[in-house]
Parts: C-alpha cells; sequence; structure tokens
C-alpha cells in the first residue's frame, strides 16, 4: 500500500482505528512486543479521554444485536492527568505509529483545556474531538446541532496547531451540515459515524424496566450499521474539502473501498478489530492486492 | 495468595483450527481441536472461538462476536473445551463436527497462581464452569499433586516428577441435575452436588465447600461457575480468611481490553476488566461478585 498523506502526517496506509475500539495498552498486555512488530493500523486513535477520571457505567455494558455490537461502556479512562502521565510515556517507548488523541469535553473552555494539553506534548500527532457529548446547559449533544458545533470547533481551534478532528455522530437530522460546521469551525479533518443510538431489552425480568444495558441505552456498531455510515460518508465528504475518515461496519477491504470511493481519505476499523486484532493489517493489506 | 501476575501471550494473530473431535459428556460437549503450534495456556486461561463457517445468520442473524471459553485441557497437542448451547454461539459450536475450521484467539487473559504455604488446594465448580478447573487439576498433579485422572475417560497426564509432599487436591463440583453431573467426568476424583438430589449431594455445592473448610481450612479455594455460586465461596471464605481465586466470566466483545465490556466491580470502586485482568480474580480483591460477572447457571 502506497503511503497516505493526511494533514500533515504521513501514515503507511489509509486504516486507522475508531477510537475506544482498540486499546492498545491493554493489546499489549495480552500479546506482548509482536504488537509493536506488526501494529494493525497506520495510526493509532485512543480512547476518550476526558478532564476527570471516569469509571464507565455499569455492567452489562455490551449486548450481540443482529449483525452488531450495542454498547454502553460510559467512557472509563483515567482522566487527563493520569493518560498524560502513565499512557503517554507507555506509548511512546513502543508505538510504531503515529497517535491521535481522542477528548471530551462538556463546555467549549473544558474542551479547549483538553486540546491545550494535548498540544504540550509532542508524543501526541493529532487531537480528535468526540463531540457526542451533551452541552451542560441545553441537554443537546454539542455535535448534534451545526450552529453549537461550529462555535465550539471555532473557540477551540486555537488551542493547538496540531491537526484537529472532529468525530461527527450519526444521531442529528443532518450530518453534513454537521461536517460543514467543523470546517467552518476550522477543523482540519472530519470523521465519521460514531456508533447509532439504540437499546435493547432483557430476556427475563432483570430489572423493572427491562433495559439490558446498565447505561439504559448504547451505541450500535458493526455490520448493521454499514450503510448508514457510506450514506452519511458521502453526503460528508459532498459538504466539505477537508480530509474525510470514514468508518461503520468494516470488515473488509471491499467495505473499506466503498467509504475511499466515496471521498473518504482515510478508513477507521472498529468492531472488527474486537472479532479478529489484526482486521486492520488485513484489511490494509487486502487494499494493496487490489491496488496493484 | 494472589492470583497470577505472568501469563502466557498470545499471537494478536487468530489461529485458523481443525476440529479434531465433538464429544457429549452429559448435557455437555467436548470440543477437541488440533492447536500443535499454539501455546500452551495457563490454567485459567481462555480462548475467544469462532466457526470458520456459517458463523453469523443464525437466530437473529447471530452469533457475530467470538465467544469465550476457557481452556479445558491441553493434551497431545489438542485443545479440549467444555461447551454448552445456551445461545446461538454456543450452539454453532455444539454442532461443529470433526474436520471443520475453528478460529481461535489465546490464550489469553491471567490465569490462577499455584498454591503457596503449605495449602491444599480446593477446587469448586458449578456447571460449565468447571472447565478450567480440569486443566488446573492436571497442572496440580504434574506438580506433584494426588492423582487427577483416577477417571475412565482421559489418560493420565505426562509426570514432571513427584514431589517430597504431595500437594492435596479436593474437588467439588455443583449442578442442577443428574444430566449436567455426567459433566464431572472431566475432571477426576470430583464430589458432587446436584440442585435436584439426582446425583451426590442434595443440594449446593458451598454446602460440601462449608464442610471441607470446617474439616481442614489450610487451604487455597479456586473456584468457577454461576454468579451465585462464586459470591457464595467469596462470602464463606472471606468470612474464614482462606484465600480465593475466582475465575469469572461476562459477555466479551474481544478478550484482550479494546472494548471494556467485560467488566465487575471492584473494592473501593472502580472496575477490574475480566478479560485482560482476570478471568482469574483474585476474591479479596470484590466486595461481592456481580450477578453479571459468572459462568452461564
Amino acid at each position: 500500500m502506497s503511503p497516505v498523506q493526511f494533514c500533515g502526517l504521513k501514515l503507511g496506509h489509509p486504516i486507522i482505528n475508531g477510537s475506544g475500539t482498540f486499546d492498545a495498552i491493554a493489546a499489549r498486555r495480552a500479546f506482548g512486543d509482536a504488537l509493536d512488530r506488526e501494529f494493525p493500523f497506520a495510526a493509532f486513535v485512543s480512547k476518550t479521554i476526558t478532564l476527570r477520571p471516569r469509571a464507565g457505567n455499569p455492567p452489562p455494558r455490551l449486548w450481540e444485536a443482529s449483525a452488531g455490537l450495542l454498547n454502553s461502556i460510559g467512557l472509563p479512562n483515567r482522566g487527563l492527568d493520569g493518560y498524560l502521565a502513565e499512557d503517554l510515556p507507555e506509548l511512546a517507548r513502543w508505538l510504531p505509529v503515529p497517535l491521535v488523541t481522542n477528548v471530551m469535553g462538556s463546555t467549549a473552555a473544558e474542551i479547549a483545556q483538553l486540546v491545550q494539553a494535548c498540544d504540550a506534548r509532542e508524543e501526541i500527532a493529532a487531537v480528535e474531538l468526540n463531540v457526542s457529548c451533551p452541552n451542560v446547559q441545553t441537554g443537546l449533544d454539542i455535535g448534534a446541532d451545526p450552529d453549537q458545533l461550529e462555535a465550539v470547533v471555532r473557540a477551540v481551534r486555537p488551542s493547538t496547531s496540531k491537526p484537529l478532528i472532529v468525530k461527527l455522530t450519526p444521531n442529528t437530522a443532518d450530518v453534513s451540515a454537521c461536517a460543514r460546521a467543523a470546517q467552518e469551525g476550522g477543523a482540519d479533518a472530519v470523521s465519521l459515524i460514531n456508533t447509532l443510538r439504540a437499546m435493547a431489552l432483557a430476556p427475563g425480568p432483570v430489572n423493572p424496566s427491562r433495559r439490558w444495558l446498565g447505561g439504559g441505552t448504547g451505541g450500535l456498531s458493526g455490520p448493521a450499521i454499514r450503510g448508514v455510515a457510506l450514506a452519511q460518508v458521502a453526503a460528508a465528504a459532498e459538504r466539505v474539502e477537508i480530509p474525510v475518515i470514514g468508518m461503520g461496519g468494516v470488515q473488509s477491504a471491499a467495505h473499506a473501498q466503498d467509504l475511499l470511493d466515496v471521498g473518504a481519505t482515510l478508513v477507521a476499523v472498529g468492531t472488527e478489530s474486537f472479532r479478529d486484532p489484526m482486521a486492520g493489517a488485513r484489511i490494509a493489506r487486502e487494499l494493496a492486492f487490489r491496488a496493484a | 495468595m494472589g492470583a497470577g501476575t505472568e501469563r502466557t501471550l498470545a499471537s494478536p494473530h487468530r489461529r485458523l483450527l481443525t476440529v479434531v473431535a465433538n464429544e457429549r459428556l452429559g448435557a455437555y460437549r467436548v470440543l477437541k481441536v488440533a492447536d500443535p503450534d499454539g501455546p500452551v495456556p495457563d490454567p485459567g486461561q481462555f480462548a475467544m472461538l469462532a466457526a470458520a463457517e456459517r458463523w453469523g445468520g443464525g437466530e437473529d442473524e447471530r452469533p457475530y462476536l467470538a465467544r469465550a471459553f476457557s481452556v479445558a485441557r491441553v493434551r497431545d497437542g489438542e485443545a479440549h473445551y467444555l461447551l454448552e448451547d445456551i445461545g446461538p454461539g454456543t450452539r454453532r459450536l455444539c454442532a461443529l463436527e470433526a474436520g471443520e475450521g475453528l478460529w481461535a484467539l489465546g490464550p489469553l487473559g491471567r490465569g490462577f497462581a499455584m498454591p503457596s504455604e503449605g495449602r491444599r488446594a480446593l477446587l469448586v465448580g458449578g456447571g460449565v464452569g468447571i472447565a478450567p478447573l480440569a486443566i488446573l487439576q492436571d497442572a496440580l498433579a504434574s506438580a506433584g499433586g494426588g492423582d487427577a485422572n483416577a477417571n475412565l475417560t482421559e489418560s493420565p497426564p505426562p509426570k514432571t516428577g513427584a514431589r517430597e509432599q504431595p500437594m492435596p487436591v479436593t474437588v467439588l463440583l455443583g449442578f442442577r441435575d443428574g444430566a449436567h453431573a455426567a459433566g464431572a467426568r472431566l475432571l477426576g476424583q470430583a464430589r458432587i452436588a446436584t440442585d435436584d438430589g439426582s446425583a451426590g449431594h442434595a443440594g449446593l455445592v458451598t454446602d460440601l465447600l462449608v464442610a471441607e473448610l470446617e474439616r481442614d481450612g489450610h487451604a487455597v479455594v479456586y473456584a468457577c461457575g454461576p454468579a451465585p455460586m462464586l459470591e457464595a465461596v467469596r462470602a464463606l471464605c472471606a468470612a474464614r480468611d482462606v484465600p480465593a481465586q475466582l475465575a469469572l466470566e461476562a459477555g466479551m466483545a474481544c478478550g484482550f481490553g479494546g472494548c471494556h465490556g467485560c467488566v465487575v466491580p471492584t473494592r473501593g470502586g472502580g472496575y477490574l476488566r475480566i478479560c485482560v485482568d482476570g478471568p482469574v480474580i483474585d476474591a479479596a480483591e470484590l466486595d461481592r461478585v456481580d450477578e453479571h460477572a459468572g459462568a452461564p447457571a
């Protein structure tokens, strides 16, 4: 596969991971330094980091849906300080690809603080904003409303000179308007789609409401959402000039090629990595073979 | 007594293996898979399994994700897994025939730590959760414990030389009924309890455990089974200051720490991931065993 230019970063191929679908530090506990020698992605996107530590949602956190996965993980992370002090030095020791740090805050000021802290660390190549977070004033997801999204991105943009990626939510009326708003606000790239809001009921009377997931509702991913992802990536790519990272249900090079064909520059593999930790490498290899 | 801190590492590449046999064992199946090149798992480690063909497209378009199974035994280049048909994933695996392909990722997780301080090993299993106790019993036997293979269906493992002081091993297994209790043949010299009294002690396996601990409490308890059983084991070991290592289970998407889905709440707040921090967890790390953190009942 020929290298890909993305926001000034030179990547070995166009396949990266979706945030929250691969934990490089945990994977190295399971697989050892074999992971350094053949890391499955051309860049590594971290789980979402928040200002303060989060334990995450109570179990159960997973439900196998029809051709997909429903999750309600709740963004567990050790908080910005823990991430900077512990995760970054470890990743810097062995991670063989550029690191993208995904952050989330509930106000523009909080997001700016997170982005500023990332800007100061040379281990981080780019920053991705998770805007699927309710605004503390309005209760609406920051990324679901184009005007609000543009204002937040504009406020945060001066906090870093590193590439700034906005991870769009699919749970909105018009994702292409949100993509456009991110660009207008100063984003260097957009990534989509995040998981689709979904729910499952427990098979038995586990709790009075019968909601299976500890968090009540969750996000749907996997092959079940592939068609939605393709439509949303195509719509976003038509409305922006900045690069698009496409994702959603990618299991093969053919699926990745579809997203590239509708305008994505990079493709992220998510849930498929749960089934096969080397899925990213396999898809990149298959893409190169198709291109040859 | 902490659970094992070292672990046998897996390759990040899934291995495409061939099913050698799928044998009935009471209400269970024992899936025997040729895995000559796989790393030898530590007792308590697990693998993520998925049929190479017809995985997906079943009831409700499932199964989709691989399923986590403790390695029940390794012998002669084969890995054995104990299966019970409880859903679309286990149903497909239970239907595998000799010659069919199986994707396996593993061994994963952190297994059991061997007994120390001269403590005897008390193995307590419930239902399909008896699986990791079989490979543990093999390991204890080859480390000098009693004859783990007094049953008729398995040949003895290679002995690495008897120790001067054999490590006493007691095996207590609980099942819902006689058909399931036939699964006890996976281990040797097991004492059995059944809920319906159709085999062995009529009652809970923890009844047997209480009697054993009262007889001689200088023990370490190794347990795997449904969450209520594990919680009872945890509580009665805690009350007697007996160390216990619990092999937990939960729905898992990946098995290597990626999804943060298979968590169990820990003492003092926060969660452990069963797949990378366990599946064997020191009971002292838990206030209680979460209702979702056990083997299928």
